[in-house]
């Protein structure tokens, strides 16, 4: 330890849950560096509720293996930051705890389900912070709110301590305004973590590179088809552009499998987070259960009070797709179906480095306008992807629509983080010069 | 209706005895110390936790899946196994579904006729769930406690084939599989709550019904008997048998219907996916099995020339077995005999009166026990005597005394059969005794085992009643001469 940092930021946005006052820092990487932290990766003594009701008082007695990274490298945990309850959501606005609003616009959302994050950010509050990514609750933050989010390949990042909404799909990522900052904080983050059994041992010890000549970029019809909102479409091939004036080359792909990605995305994530969040039942922490009641009634109530509206459709939801007799239909398809993405994405990069394309349909939401589930559901269409297929993509600002920033999605081969890293940086690079 | 049409199939389950737990590095040793003390964020299920597989547990599973000549999957598979319940910390078990570790083995048993071998369906490794401390009672102030010191101990389930066709089969099969298990160094059954035991039971013809929640090695043939009796007259009676869960109630004996909610579980399983799938094929070969029970039992026959009777008894516990070849191994040759009866015969019973472990009792005692019978120093009822105290001091744990020390402390050299004092006491009760001296020389040979018993009783045991018996016989020839 060699210094305290004091951080009492004027919140107006509601991006953090919980902040550290007089946060101690260490010597490294990070040293001194204020670093938001997403509420549902456990910090030792920090509240840590996954903007839920259910875990309102729970204190992590053990660091998540990020987060001791993190410290070891000397930064100052800053605070824990909003986000949808449990990772739930698209934009925020699911936390038990109040919406986070968009800096850049309060009547807007900051995306989802890292709202807190890169609220914290765009708003100048913290240089860094950490969110996590099931089915684009990185990227999707990063392009609304206008800054740098990247989702690793899938087993880079330790997920220990990260209360598991969706294990399978998952990984905590770095964000920040830069790329040369989410790169700095990956490579605190990334590398084997024997304690995650699905953790591989590739640590990042990479600096981006702007040069991208001979590059070959696909270009995935869906990306630019159906409700992807055509301001966002060309102000996105006008970035694409960019990089060919960098030298690299772009190829025309599709993706046939999309057409059942999201069905496989909410199957699976719904179905692992009906089992992940079964343990909370109030026996061992979070609001009591009624020791007067039968355990059952107990268990049921605590649950029904404990949970918002969102994370009790899905439990139910995933209850149902595992039940006997539907699991065939639901479950097991879903992994046939994120197969076939795997493949489509395989056959995609055989002949192209990277793909490129927008990170979300649209710019950032009006507060409560996505207030039915499905058309929320729906404008995951083009970040899921990547967590079915577990490959790294990053989101990158690259230009505006009425006044909001659209993100630049970089998705790239297994164990590639450092291409897609380069090429957003080519990219940043370039409209900065 | 005959015995034969008994259909029994067992799933066993045995804490695998590692140092630490399956998931996590918390120690398995647990039981002489506090609730919750051997518990971490991932055996509590604390949110963002995962588990890590100890290796030891799937080598230790490896061992039995191949003492039991199973094939083991090229890839196996954890699953959880979701349902709610307070000992439960995750609100599920990691276990194995559909792909187990290893299936489609044999263990030979000695059946009702003969040699038997029942099939082994499947072996797979799960996660042992916390413990349920119930408090207070029914009428007033029931509650419960959760302790997870528990949770996450390694299990091994075995499954048989409906392959029993007797309680007492189903029995032998336990016996035989718990020696196995020792054997092959995995399981300790002196650990409380290390076995659990449900058994499929059916009637040929008639529903199966499922008995869960048996602790024990008698539980299971107690459960057994007391199911099939229920089954029978219910048949005897015109009705069925319903197809149903049944707890075993250990304290009362008899079997106790579940709720039927119970049995409307759907557990939901998926697999893990904080685990990678096993493949752990290619460590069969590399496996050496030590001496198991059969080769074992055929070698005490050889070597020190038990019965085979003998020799099953001897063998068929790990403990039972080290003890008789330490008591021997000071002399291999002229120890075995005596080894054998006094272990099996007397031994093992004054242990199960004590409910006492063997391993309190240090074989060189032993040995320094059967010697004296051996050498002539005390007879046989001393020599049950002396053996009585000895566990008795170990059990309550006071000094304890080497058995020459206990033979001289409680006076109990057996009297030489020529010696004056053996002599003068038969001399005293024959003089004491004139009417049965009459009746013996008038012919009632009953009269001398009168006689022998007064002369056993004056010299407490000490004389030999084969030296006593000619003692008589020769001094009453002396006085009708």
């Amino acid at each position: 330890m060699t210094g305290a940092l004091s951080f009492e930021p004027d919140d107006r946005f509601n991006a953090f849950l919980t902040t550290c006052k007089k946060t101690p820092y260490g010597s490294g990487r990070l040293a001194g560096i204020p670093v938001a932290v997403k509420d549902n990766i456990s910090t030792l003594g920090i509240e840590t509720t996954c903007a839920s009701k259910i875990l309102k008082g729970y204190i992590p007695p053990y660091d998540a293996h990020v987060v001791r990274l993190l410290k070891a490298a000397g930064a100052a945990i800053a605070g824990k930051t909003n986000m949808d309850e449990f990772g739930m959501g698209t934009t925020t606005e699911n936390s038990a705890f109040g919406p986070t609003l968009n800096p850049l616009d309060t009547g807007r959302v900051p995306g989802g389900s890292s709202g807190g994050s890169a609220a914290a950010i765009a708003a100048g509050m913290v240089r860094m912070a950490l969110g996590t990514d099931t089915g684009g609750s990185i990227r999707c933050p990063a392009a609304f709110c206008g800054i740098v989010g990247l989702k690793p390949t899938y087993g880079r990042v330790s997920r220990y301590g990260l209360i598991a909404y969706a294990n399978s799909l998952e990984q905590i990522g770095p964000m920040a305004k830069t790329v040369t900052d989410v790169s700095t904080l990956y490579s605190v983050i990334a590398g084997h973590d024997p304690r995650d059994s699905t953790s591989h041992d590739r640590p990042y010890n990479h600096m981006p590179s702007a040069d991208i000549k001979g590059l070959k970029i696909g270009i995935p019809q869906e990306y630019f088809g159906q409700g992807v909102d055509p301001a966002v479409g060309s102000v996105v091939r006008e970035a694409i552009g960019t990089l060919e004036e960098l030298g690299a080359t772009t190829v025309p792909c599709t993706i046939p499998s999309m057409e059942y990605a999201l069905a496989a995305y909410y199957v699976t994530c719904t179905s692992e987070a009906s089992s992940n969040l079964a343990r909370f039942d109030g026996v061992r922490y979070g609001p009591a259960a009624d020791v007067k009641k039968s355990w059952h009634d107990a268990y049921r109530d605590v649950r029904r009070a404990g949970f918002g509206a969102e994370v009790l459709r899905r439990i139910m939801l995933g209850t149902f797709a595992l039940s006997s007799g539907y699991y065939g239909k639901y479950y097991a398809k879903a992994q046939v179906a994120r197969e076939n993405v795997r493949a489509d994405f395989a056959q995609i990069f055989s002949g192209a480095d990277v793909i490129a394309g927008p990170t979300m349909p649209t710019i950032a939401f009006r507060l409560k306008e996505k207030s039915d589930p499905l058309s929320m559901y729906l404008s995951d269409i083009l970040t899921v992807p990547a967590n079915l297929a577990g490959i790294p993509a990053i989101s990158v600002p690259c230009g505006k629509v009425s006044g909001m920033p659209v993100g630049l999605q970089i998705m790239g081969r297994h164990f590639e983080d450092e291409r897609v890293i380069d090429v957003a940086y080519a990219y940043e690079q370039a409209v900065r010069a | 209706m005959s015995e034969s049409q008994v259909i029994v199939g067992l799933e066993v389950h045995c804490q695998l005895d590692t140092k630490s737990k399956l998931f996590c590095g918390c120690s398995t040793d647990y039981r002489s110390d506090g609730p919750n003390t051997h518990v971490c964020e991932v055996c509590l299920g604390l949110p963002g936790s995962m588990p890590v597989l100890n290796k030891k547990a799937i080598a230790f599973a490896m061992r039995v899946a191949k003492a039991l000549s199973c094939s083991v999957l090229h890839e196996s598979e954890f699953s959880r196994k979701n349902y709610f319940y307070p000992d439960l910390d995750k609100a599920y078990q990691i276990t194995q579904y559909d792909k187990p570790l290893a299936e489609k083995g044999i263990l030979e048993i000695d059946g009702d006729d003969g040699e038997k071998k029942v099939r082994i369906t499947r072996i797979h490794v799960e996660e042992d769930p916390g413990r349920l401390v119930h408090m207070g009672n029914a009428e007033r102030g029931r509650y419960s406690l959760v302790d997870y010191n528990r949770a996450g101990i390694p299990l091994i389930e075995i499954v048989t084939e409906p392959d029993m066709r007797s309680p007492k089969e189903a029995r032998k099969f336990l016996n035989k599989l718990r020696a196995t298990l020792e054997y092959l160094g995995v399981f300790d059954s002196e650990k409380e709550g290390s076995l659990r035991v449900d058994a499929n039971i059916s009637i040929k013809g008639s529903e199966r019904v499922e008995v869960k929640n048996i602790t024990s090695y008698k539980g299971v043939e107690k459960a057994l008997t007391f199911e099939i009796t229920r089954q029978k007259n219910l048949l005897r009676r015109g009705q069925a048998v319903e197809r149903e869960t049944r707890h075993y109630l250990e304290a009362r004996g008899v079997t106790q219907s579940a709720r039927s909610k119970e049995q409307e579980h759907d557990y939901r399983y998926f697999p893990e996916p904080d685990l990678r799938p096993l493949q752990v094929q290619s460590w069969v070969d590399t496996i050496v099995l030590p001496e198991l029970p059969d080769a074992r039992r055929e070698r005490f026959m050889v070597q020190y020339g038990c019965s085979a009777n003998h020799a099953r008894t001897l063998t068929g516990e790990l403990r039972l077995a080290n003890f008789f070849e330490k008591v021997v191994a000071p002399d291999p040759a002229g120890l075995p005999g005596l080894a054998t009866t006094w272990i099996a015969d007397t031994l093992i019973g004054e242990l199960n009166y004590r409910s006492m472990s063997l391993d309190l009792l240090e074989p060189p005692a032993f040995t320094g026990l059967i010697r004296l019978v051996k050498d002539g120093v005390i007879t046989d009822k001393s020599c049950v005597e002396v053996l009585r105290v000895m566990l008795d001091q170990r059990l309550k744990g006071e000094p304890t005394e080497t058995p020459e020390a206990l033979v001289q402390r409680l006076k109990l050299i057996k009297t030489a059969n020529d010696s004056d004092a053996l002599v003068a006491t038969i001399k005293e009760v024959i003089n004491e005794n004139p009417k049965a001296v009459e009746d013996y020389q008038n012919g009632r040979d009953a009269s001398l085992n009168y006689i022998v018993g007064q002369v056993m009783k004056k010299t407490r045991g000490k004389a030999d009643p084969g030296d006593i018996n000619r003692g008589v016989i020769s001094m009453l020839k002396k006085r009708g001469t």
